[in-house]
């Protein structure tokens, strides 16, 4: 049996200075799992690459066996809420069907069935009255369970989450976790980038702490120690951008 | 005579967006066809006004046909460059396709028809490919990468057509400017009849149009919105971009005959961009920037007809007259209707502290003679017409009235009302006091511009963390809250 996900020795660079570097991760069985790191460790970076939303340098990433590219409808992704535009012109229900797209493929447009199946996902995330309102007219709580409700479209496997519980208040994130644990209880794997080092133990049972390179992963309980924690938020590691500012600079050297 | 081609325009588009507002439940395909037969009607009465002889009218109506396709196409592919934020790639594509058509010209020996559009298609997806790998290969930023691209390769073609075109009548004015005027009488035989040489260009830039928006529908949606997703998804957001952008060069050059690549980006991105400020679905965009486009068809060709001026540039300037419109009267983002919001939110707040000044005034009156309490601070009636407002406002509503000897007074309903508003004021400065550090003659102030916007939800749960505290900072009490369906009118969004 394949892992779930396999990131081997990923390093991600941006004009050609590393900003992760040799991320080696496996999660063998279905886990509820946060990626935590300070501002800039490359959390964010991590999911892209491993999604190929950006190219990787070096090092290859297998979900369920497979490469990404050929597994692309068994995973499911909801980016930051700040990454779109809400004054799209688009309603609530027209967002979440298009996590149905994927399964579409070319030309094909989203028909009943998958009507009433993102009806089905707005209404498990509790927003079904406002499945007409234009995305804008939501409150950011809201926004993120839309984009939480797309998602569920997908029917993945795994997802990918960056930071599905920032800036929202604490109901909302209680909604949010109580569908996460559901997804997880139903055999999903959820791999969620997480600011709040508070919850962590609360809501997650598996961690990967990362910065610019991964500390440490594993069960909560045996990896989120004080320990690790100083190891990731201690400051940067010096050595690695300058070791980055060197690779740049050769890169460039006439 | 400006007075009169200006004025059509703007009755109709006040009478459109009246009917929204009196109509929540008209379907939504409804406003843009009656905004269209509104104005079609009005151009009909002009166009009879400007007594066309009997052998010019076939002759405008096709001019105008020709605009409406022109503008239609541009407008239609324009709204995904406006959604997209990338309105002067649009500007930066009609320039850049110059070469293209020159090096069409000297293959083919014609200067329109489609191998001219597949030249111009090619330079189109060329621009954006050389302007994104500038951009990611040296260390030129998007915007300098663009317009180097973008004049280099004008200037190319302006050159190839200088040295190229003599030889068969392609001559830089005409792309530039375009000339709508003649294209009826430059004609082509075909099926035995003469049809005008720009439809050769345009009705297949029409169809192609019509066929790749419905076709890739969705593709297009989730690339403007969220690239990031498509890409996770498999949609190859690469290949939607680099086919709008071969539309949008293959549209451009398709209408350079009949408006010329300068005007072309007017109706681009002026259609769609008024289009976006009169409604939120996509759909209904596409069909009200379709309606803006052919009406700045429409009525330029016939103002400029009137005016004796060039039609192309009449076309355009009506889009822009149409934009102002949608600025100004848009229903929900409009200049008009923020105002009347700001308006009707200044008269509910002003009414609130009518009726709460009255509330402390009865409130005092009832405290035993020379208590500290007693005092009231001093108020102004609100004056001017936003006191006028809502003066008659609570009066309609029943919450005031005059009493024997002349004087306001609150009603039954009134005064629950108004216990409400003194109850939210005094929990948000009993909650200011709990939780911030504030000197206690800095409460009253937060607490009367918040007073007008805590519901009964926000109340109990202010009320909750005070634990039911009873009197405020100032030692008057806080009133008990009175369920009154008057007041349900929500603080409005925004």
């Amino acid at each position: 049996m394949s892992p779930i996900l396999d990131i081997h020795d990923v390093t991600v660079a941006y004009q050609r200075k590393p900003v992760l570097w040799d991320v080696d991760l496996i999660i063998e069985q279905p886990q509820l799992a946060a990626i935590v790191g300070p501002n800039g460790a490359g959390k964010s970076t991590l999911i892209k690459a491993v999604l190929g939303l950006i190219p990787m340098a070096s090092g290859s990433v297998q979900v369920l066996g497979e490469p990404v590219a050929r597994q692309r409808k068994k995973i499911g992704y909801v980016p930051q809420r700040e990454s779109v535009d809400w004054d799209f012109p688009v309603s609530v229900l027209d967002v979440v069907l298009m996590g149905t797209y994927g399964r579409l493929g070319w030309f094909r447009r989203p028909g009943h069935a998958e009507r009433e199946w993102a009806r089905q996902c707005l209404n498990k995330v509790g927003l079904s009255q406002f499945e007409r309102r234009q995305i804008g007219q939501l409150s950011g709580g809201q926004q993120q369970l839309v984009f939480l409700a797309r998602a569920l479209a997908q029917k993945a496997e795994i997802y990918f989450m960056d930071e599905p519980m920032a800036g929202v208040d604490a109901a909302t994130e209680q909604i949010i976790f109580e569908l996460l644990r559901e997804l997880r209880q139903q055999g999903k794997t959820i791999i969620a980038v997480h600011h709040d080092l508070r919850t962590v133990p609360l809501y997650f049972d598996w961690v990967a702490l990362l910065n610019m390179r991964l500390v440490a992963s594993g069960p909560v309980e045996t990896t989120f120690t004080p320990e690790n924690l100083r190891k990731t938020y201690g400051g940067r590691l010096a050595i690695l951008d300058a070791a980055g500012e060197a690779m740049k600079a050769g890169s460039e050297a006439p | 005579m400006s007075a009169s081609t200006l004025s059509p325009t703007k009755q109709a588009q006040t009478t459109t967006s009246r009917t929204k507002y009196a109509s929540g439940l008209s379907p939504d395909w409804l406003l843009p066809a009656v905004y269209f037969l509104i104005l079609l009607f009005i151009a009909g009465i002009w166009f009879r006004y400007l007594e066309f002889s009997t052998k010019d009218t076939p002759k405008a109506l096709g001019i105008i046909g020709i605009g409406i396709l022109c503008s239609g196409c541009c407008s239609l592919l324009g709204c995904y460059l406006v959604l997209r934020r990338m309105s002067l790639i649009g500007d930066a594509i009609s320039h850049a396709v110059l070469p293209g058509i020159a090096i069409a010209f000297y293959f083919t020996g014609q200067p329109y028809g489609i191998g001219i559009m597949l030249g111009a298609m090619a330079l189109g997806m060329l621009t954006s490919f050389l302007t994104q790998s500038l951009h990611s290969l040296g260390r030129v930023s998007e915007d300098a990468s663009m317009g180097v691209v973008f004049t280099s390769l004008f200037a190319l073609g302006v050159i190839l057509i200088q040295l190229w075109g003599p030889r068969a009548h392609l001559d830089a004015d005409c792309v530039l400017y375009g000339d709508i005027i003649f294209t009826m009488n430059r004609t082509v035989p075909m099926f035995g009849h003469e049809v005008p040489r720009a439809l050769l260009a345009l009705v297949p830039a029409a169809v192609l149009t019509l066929g790749f928006i419905a076709l890739l529908w969705k593709e297009l949606k989730i690339v403007s919105f969220d690239p990031a997703l498509a890409a996770a998804l498999g949609i190859k957001v690469w290949l939607v971009h680099y086919l709008l952008m071969g539309m949008v060069a293959g549209v451009t050059v398709a209408s350079f005959e009949s408006v010329g690549s300068i005007l072309v980006v007017a109706m681009l991105i002026v259609p769609a961009a008024a289009a976006g400020l009169l409604t939120d679905r996509l759909w209904q965009m596409l069909i009200w920037s379709l309606v803006i486009a052919a009406h700045s068809a429409i009525f330029g060709y016939l103002s400029a007809a009137a005016l004796n001026t060039s039609a192309a540039g009449m076309m355009a300037v009506m889009a822009g007259v149409q934009f102002g419109g949608a600025v100004l009267l848009a229903p929900r983002h409009g200049l008009l209707s923020r105002w009347l919001r700001n308006l009707r939110l200044s008269v509910r707040i002003a009414s609130e502290d009518t009726i709460g000044q009255l509330y402390r005034a009865e409130e005092a009156a009832a405290l035993p003679a020379g208590s500290q309490l007693a005092a009231i601070r001093p108020s102004s009636a609100p004056v001017g017409i936003i006191g006028w407002l809502s003066r008659q406002s609570l009066r309609r509503k029943g919450l005031v009235a005059t009493n024997a000897v002349g004087s306001t007074e609150l009603t039954h309903q009134g005064r629950n009302a108004a216990r409400n508003i003194v109850r939210a004021h005094r929990l948000w400065e009993s909650f200011l006091e709990a939780n911030f550090d504030l000197p206690s003659d800095h409460l009253h102030e937060p607490a009367e511009r918040m007073e007008h916007f805590l519901d009964p939800d926000l109340q109990q749960q202010l009320d909750q963390q005070l634990a039911g505290r009873q009197i405020d900072p100032h030692g008057k009490a806080i009133p008990q809250g009175v369920a009154v369906p008057t007041s349900a009118e929500r603080p409005l969004p925004g």
